[in-house]
């Protein structure tokens, strides 16, 4: 195990992390913070509580998955296309790295910028909401493992993407409206029965619904199946990098 | 001398179905300098990029100091160091910082006494904790340098490493390259000045359209395929050649008082003796006469152009 290369990947990305930190920590509070203004307060303050439970702070755990699902894909996608861009990534080709040592920097810094994000919107939503975690462990495991799964989804794109509109592509048009429709804001069972129906092929409210569950035992599918979803993705996203590592797809010709 | 990479037939089709090796075999000598030679789009970079890792061989094998590069990746790619054609650098990480990061990501511990030594010795040390996109163009290619000697490779790769650089940076890589050798490091380069070739390697290959014509000791090609020529400057001028020398295959100036005869140094007989009584048998005055010998750039192109009428 090359631990020495690891470890500069992941300070690298770490670094410019810190480095743009208002882009990479102040923005995504900012956001957090409006959407509080907005949803929490101004609209929520008019809508009833959902299974006991404030419209304010119902939506922690989706605006919390919301950021942590976009900076994912965002960190980890940029952290590989870049190099791939500028042609820098010739030295970790030639370098005596495995695929799972790259992956293991490129992803557990990007993973790690989300975890931080999260706890800093965790930590912004406490000053608008009595914040309420019934399950903490649950809560870091499943926040932990989203954090991870999103972020090999982003190096995914990021190696197969060859230009900066397909970087952004499917982060916009995929994600973002998965996002929204994966009851962020609300429980689905405030839909009508075909659009919940048509919910459960969503990915994202199993995440959104078992990170709800360990903060107010509110759920809209069961945890066991929230929780396996969540490692069915993480899996199907390392074959996926371990495919295009062995095959050199996007990487060597 | 004993074997450090060993390729046998390497051959890489891409996916376009451009072939840019065919079946390429060559023995690379433990602590020599070799450079290839070859024009643009030959194949010297993909062979390069295969021996590195970069790009996947569609056949044959590479073996660098006995380990094989694709089984035995980790122990054939920390013995190897690659300075890339492009200036592919990060704009945003200072000078120390991207030495740092070659150096782990080659598996190798922090050694800060190595790596001043090394800014030092690229005259970089000033410039540690200057951003990359801040340097020159030179400075760059410096920074390259280092990034590839950041993990005390055992072989480097430079591919075109004079291209673009003023002849003063040419000349202190040269002399790094020469520190390099003494410290015992196999160097591989690929150029297109042929004249730095013919100062520096040890051995020369030229490689064409994926093809290694030759691969010989320099002193030794320039032997073989070299050829002399007399360059005879007449007093006055001759408007077409005498019939007495037409049999010596004379070429004339394009000023007419001048005549080169090619010959052949290794034969017993260069016929330069029956030529200059000739001459005189003309009545032809010699007003100075010297001799000139074929440089490695007329042996790359005449190998290249008759590799390249082989293959039409």
């Amino acid at each position: 195990m090359n631990i020495h290369a690891i470890r500069v990947i992941y300070k690298y990305e770490m670094k410019r992390a810190f480095k743009t930190i208002a882009q990479s920590f102040a923005s995504p509070v900012i956001s957090t913070v409006l959407y509080f203004v907005v949803f929490g307060t101004a609209i929520g303050s008019r809508i009833d509580a959902i299974d006991n439970v404030s419209y304010g702070l119902f939506i922690v755990p989706g605006l919390v998955m919301l950021t942590v699902l976009s900076q994912s894909l965002a960190n980890a996608s940029f952290g590989i296309y870049f190099p791939r861009f500028t042609g820098q990534i010739y030295e970790v080709l030639s370098a005596p790295v495995s695929f799972v040592e790259i992956v293991t920097g490129y992803v557990g810094a990007a993973a790690t910028k989300s975890f931080l994000i999260a706890l800093i919107i965790l930590a912004t939503a406490s000053f608008f909401v009595e914040m309420r975690i019934d399950h903490p462990f649950l809560m870091l495991a499943f926040l932990i493992l989203t954090c991870i799964s999103f972020s090999l989804f982003g190096f995914i794109i990021g190696l197969w993407a060859s230009d900066f509109e397909k970087l952004q592509i499917i982060p916009l048009l995929v994600i973002t409206p998965l996002v929204f429709l994966g009851g962020t804001f609300y429980t689905i069972e405030m839909l009508p029965p075909v659009w919940q129906t048509i919910s459960l092929f969503n990915p994202v409210v199993y995440l959104v619904s078992g990170f709800r569950w360990s903060f107010f035992e509110v759920s809209d599918v069961s945890v066991g199946l929230s929780l396996s979803m969540v490692l069915l993705f993480l899996l199907i996203c390392l074959l996926i990098i371990g495919w295009m590592f062995k095959t050199g797809y996007r990487l060597k010709q | 001398m004993s074997s450090i990479v060993s390729i046998s037939n390497l051959s890489k089709t891409y996916e376009g179905g451009f072939q840019a090796l065919k079946n390429v075999s060559l023995d690379i000598q433990r602590g020599e300098i070799l450079a290839l030679l070859g024009p643009n789009g030959a194949g010297k970079t993909t062979l390069i990029s295969i021996i590195c890792g970069i790009v996947n061989p569609s056949q044959g094998t590479v073996s660098v100091d006995g380990c094989d590069i694709i089984k035995d990746y980790r122990l054939t790619r920390e013995r190897i160091g690659l300075v890339p054609q492009e200036l592919t650098l990060g704009a945003f990480e200072s000078v120390w910082d991207t030495f740092c990061f070659s150096r782990g990501l080659f598996g190798k511990k922090p050694n800060p006494q190595y790596l001043e030594q090394l800014l030092k010795d690229l005259s970089l040390w000033e410039k540690r904790n200057e951003m990359i996109m801040n340097l020159s163009g030179g400075m760059k290619r410096r920074v390259l340098i280092g990034k590839a000697l950041a993990h005390e490779p055992m072989i480097l790769f430079l591919d075109e490493p004079t291209a673009g650089v003023d002849v003063e940076l040419r000349k202190d890589m040269w002399a790094q390259v020469e520190r390099l050798r003494k410290a015992g490091v196999t160097i591989i380069l690929t150029t297109h000045y042929i004249e730095e070739a013919e100062a520096i390697a040890d051995r020369v290959g030229v490689i064409n359209q994926g093809e290694l014509l030759v691969v010989d000791d320099k002193l030794a090609l320039m032997h073989k395929l070299g050829k002399r020529q007399l360059m005879i400057e007449l007093e006055s001028s001759i408007g077409s050649m005498p019939e007495a020398l037409a049999g010596f295959k004379l070429e004339i100036g394009t000023e007419g008082d001048q005549l080169t005869y090619t010959y052949d140094p290794h034969k017993a007989n260069t016929g330069i003796d029956e030529l200059l009584k000739a001459l005189t048998g003309a009545g032809l005055v010699i007003k100075d006469l010297h001799s000139v010998k074929t440089s490695l750039e007329e042996i790359f192109v005449n190998l290249v152009k008759a590799n390249g009428r082989s293959a039409a």
